[in-house]
């Protein structure tokens, strides 16, 4: 539909100052993206070689032990992590809590810290035990 | 209503009386989600190793084989819904279209291996 050039917009990403709430909306998409493509793409890859014989799944676990291998793995957990947290937060705001300025950003902060926490610490078990 | 011929309202704006369908079964499929990517990843953490024989005797136990199961039905609907909305922000005019069947294709298409995959290991069982 055409627009009036002479009445203005209301305000958009540019005119507001970047906050973590911010951050975390657009990583949850992000995430959520990355889980949807890579993730479902890794998790298939891992059904279908261990259903195809011992062979395919060497092959898999060869890739997943590379240092590509490693990286994805790391980014996915760390994807499924903030998309999990944020998505809980989500349920909070969805009721109507934690729009308060001061519990919005404590929240928004500690999603982003909980999913490195919790990848670092998972891939920490994960190293310890020789997987 | 405003005025215009039908067809020229439903171009214009206008909601398809689905949207918050859409939205609750996007958090209903969440709080699966919750439940089910624990799981999984708790399991697969703690299995002594994570090679063919322990893997796949693992898959094959109904303990094992029917949340996987439910995890990939809830899990593969909550994204298909997910993705959806994103690319309803990003893609516009017939390319839309054509994005909304590959989704489709991609939902289906993986969600048809993964799920043959579990109930191979399953039925066949590998030992």
């Amino acid at each position: 539909m055409a627009r009036n050039t002479a009445r203005p917009l209301s305000p958009h990403l540019q005119i507001y100052k970047w906050g973590p709430h911010m951050a975390v909306s657009i990583l949850n998409r992000a995430m959520g993206v990355g889980l949807a493509t890579v993730g479902i793409a890794a998790i298939t890859w891992w059904l279908v070689s261990a259903a195809s014989g011992e062979a395919a799944y060497d092959a898999f676990l060869k890739c997943a032990h590379s240092w590509l291998g490693i990286v994805v793995g790391v980014g996915l957990t760390f994807a499924w992590l903030l998309h999990f947290f944020a998505g809980v937060r989500h349920f909070f705001l969805d009721a109507g809590a934690g729009f308060e300025l001061n519990a919005n950003r404590t929240w928004a902060w500690s999603t982003l810290l909980g999913a490195v926490i919790v990848t670092g610490a998972i891939w920490l078990f994960i190293a310890g035990k020789g997987l | 209503m405003g005025s215009g011929t039908g067809l020229g309202q439903v171009r214009g704006l206008g909601s398809a009386k689905s949207g918050s369908h859409h939205w609750w079964l996007q958090r209903v499929t969440a709080m699966g989600n919750v439940v089910l990517t624990v799981w999984l990843v708790v399991s697969l953490l703690r299995l002594p190793a994570i090679d063919y024989a322990t893997v796949t005797t693992w898959l094959a136990s109904p303990w094992a084989a029917v949340p996987m199961v439910l995890f990939v039905l809830n899990a593969f609907w909550h994204f298909r819904l997910g993705l959806q909305v994103v690319l309803e922000d990003y893609v516009k005019g017939g390319l839309r279209i054509v994005a909304m069947g590959l989704l489709h294709a991609w939902t289906f298409g993986m969600g048809a291996f993964a799920l043959f995959s579990i109930l191979k290991i399953a039925f066949a069982g590998t030992n």
